[in-house]
């Protein structure tokens, strides 16, 4: 189980995550929803360690993580995927992946082998290239793809870490609408597995309302909402919110 | 076979392909196909520094590092062999290996800690400000060498007596081959030959291994790389312990032909900015690109004036020409071949070569 407590980071004198309390279950798929500045990838990134927090505590299964650096808790089965694309951009895409795949194997400080003698992993990095449909697209340099097909091997690197925790962060974002639907069925068939947490940051309501057991509402850096879908779209606080987001901005 | 001895890197292009075999070819042979020290002494230097500039690209090319202290480690692999060999000298027809080996393994030791002494400390930094802290750290190993010279010899360096079999007077059989005599010269050239084939492999082993696409990953995109789990301060200075052992046996290298060592041959600034220009002016990140640009460039620096000279005769009498062909003007027209290069090329030659295909 993955737990904030009083999480809080401050830039200045401005908290853009202030002590924001929660837990998130195994088996539940948790959309964080607000304005844009809320805070979502503010929160995500404290999480994942991408930034320090200012105050307040991050768990893991019970461990305090806070202390630990990005890629401690990425190896400890923390799996982002970034709302920017944020890749390997001269490398294929089968390097990504097979990179992504590599640091479960623990084979990283293996100098003295070839990296083409491991079949096991590009053949793992392929399986998951084809469950984004990149396969045709394997010996293409990452950053020659198209953006949509680059948002899909986002997901697909996300995948290849074998995470217990899948952190999506606008994972459709700049897609076009009919490749949409395989980034979500992607996350629906993590969700199906059953044992896996998923925290998915999505501004698409009809998104959000269709795979979210949970919805948490972020408001200036503050937790403001937190409940199943059907009470939080339709709630006051919510529209209020997105409302006087939009009319601030 | 020849896959696995380049580690599935193949050259990808026809005539990188037939580079890369003229310069093994080449160095294989040149002390009989071109026999005399000057060109045995070039075809030396050209192993020693395809080693040096290869070490190199695994740091720019290969990782991403800035780091103007690559010479700084050469300099500690030829000191480690001119101070064994001086302090320890050569007892005997059999011996000096002792010193040799001792040498190289202090210098091995020091180059390797204090790479990773700089790392640990400072490659968390930004580039720009690694780059500077190594510039500070090579220039104050330069003037700490020049300045201990009861240990290094100071500006004058250290000379030394090799082991009997490297020395000219050393002598294999009384005839000669191909018109190169068979003494202890020619067994040190294939020592240094064989050494220098051997760490080329090793690093083209190493750069495609699990590891190397870790280095790769971390050029690419440190973020990310720490985002999936790689910790990139401990690849980085594992890279940078790599790249100083293998200068530091480049370093031991040119001890063990030229014996002697100075800071002009083996600490300066201008080694530097030759290893930086091999590297971009081959093509970083592709270690044949190191040997190539090694290849020229220790070329241009030994012959140029002779060809400029063979101009100069050519043109005596031209007014303006003559003058721009005088082989004092060596330095200009390097300048221009290599702005020339980078303008052209800007992935370098073998970045050139492969896109053609």
């Amino acid at each position: 189980m993955l737990e904030t407590q009083d999480l809080t980071i401050r830039f200045g004198g401005h908290a853009a995550v202030n002590g924001v309390t929660c837990a998130f279950r195994p088996g539940t798929l948790t959309s964080i929803v607000g304005p844009n500045g809320a805070g979502k990838t503010t929160y995500f990134n404290l999480i994942s360690g991408q930034l320090p927090a200012t105050a307040g505590t991050v768990r893991l299964n019970g461990h305090d993580i806070t202390g630990y650096s990005a890629p401690h808790r990425a190896r400890l089965g923390l799996g982002r995927a970034f709302q920017l694309t944020n890749l390997f951009p001269d490398l294929t895409t089968l390097e990504n992946v097979r990179l992504a795949v590599q640091v479960k194997s623990g084979k990283g400080l293996d100098m003295f082998s070839r990296a083409s003698t491991h079949r096991e992993l590009t053949d793992r990095a392929r399986e998951h290239l084809a469950a984004v449909s990149l396969t045709d697209r394997a010996d293409t340099v990452a950053a020659t793809l198209p953006h949509g097909d680059q948002r899909k091997l986002e997901v697909a690197i996300l995948l290849a870490l074998e995470p217990d925790i899948f952190m999506f962060d606008e994972p459709t974002a700049g897609m076009s609408i009919d490749e949409v639907p395989t980034v979500l069925d992607i996350i629906a068939a993590i969700k199906k597995r059953g044992d896996k947490t998923i925290l998915l940051v999505e501004h698409k309501m009809d998104v959000v309302r269709s795979l979210s057991d949970r919805i948490v509402v972020l408001h200036q850096g503050k937790l403001v909402a937190d409940g199943n879908p059907g009470e939080i779209i339709n709630s006051d606080i919510v529209r209020e919110a997105y409302l006087g987001g939009a009319a601030d901005a | 076979m020849l896959r696995s001895l380049l580690s599935d890197d193949l050259p990808r292009s026809r005539w990188l392909s037939l580079a890369l075999l003229a310069i093994v070819i080449g160095l294989a042979v040149a002390p009989f196909a071109f026999p005399g020290a000057k060109s045995l002494n070039v075809a030396a230097k050209i192993c020693v520094f395809i080693v040096l500039a290869a070490s190199f690209d695994l740091l720019l090319g290969y990782t991403g590092i800035v780091s103007f202290a690559h010479t700084m480690f050469f300099g500690i692999g030829a000191y480690g062999i001119a101070i064994a060999l001086t302090r320890m000298g050569v007892k005997g027809p059999g011996g000096g290996w002792e010193a040799i080996a001792i040498g190289v393994a202090a210098a091995l030791v020091v180059a390797v800690a204090l790479a990773a002494l700089i790392g640990l400390f400072s490659l968390r930094v930004r580039t720009i400000f690694f780059a500077m802290i190594t510039l500070a750290v090579a220039s104050a190993f330069a003037i700490l060498a020049s300045q201990l010279s009861d240990l290094t010899g100071g500006e004058d360096g250290l000379n030394y007596r090799l082991p009997a079999v490297l020395r000219p007077s050393f002598s294999l059989s009384d005839g000669t081959l191909f018109g190169a005599s068979l003494n202890g010269r020619l067994l040190d050239y294939y020592l240094v030959y064989a050494v220098s084939l051997v760490l080329v492999l090793g690093l083209l082993r190493i750069v495609n291994s699990p590891f190397g696409s870790v280095l790769m990953a971390i050029r690419e995109n440190p973020f990310r790389a720490e985002a999936i789990g790689y910790r990139t301060v401990v690849y980085r200075t594992l890279a940078s312990c790599i790249a100083a052992a293998v200068a530091a046996l480049a370093g031991a290298l040119l001890a063990l032909w030229s014996s002697q060592a100075s800071p002009d041959t083996t600490l300066s600034f201008d080694i530097m900015v030759d290893i930086l220009l091999m590297v971009v002016i081959g093509g970083m990140g592709t270690i044949y690109g190191a040997a190539l640009g090694a290849v020229l460039l220790v070329f241009a620096q030994n012959y140029l004036q002779d060809l400029l000279a063979v101009l100069n005769k050519a043109m005596a009498g031209v007014p303006v020409l003559a003058n721009l062909f005088h082989p004092d003007r060596w330095l200009l027209w390097l300048g221009v071949a290599f702005i020339l290069c980078v303008y052209f090329f800007p992935t370098g030659i073998v970045g050139r070569l492969r896109q053609k295909r």
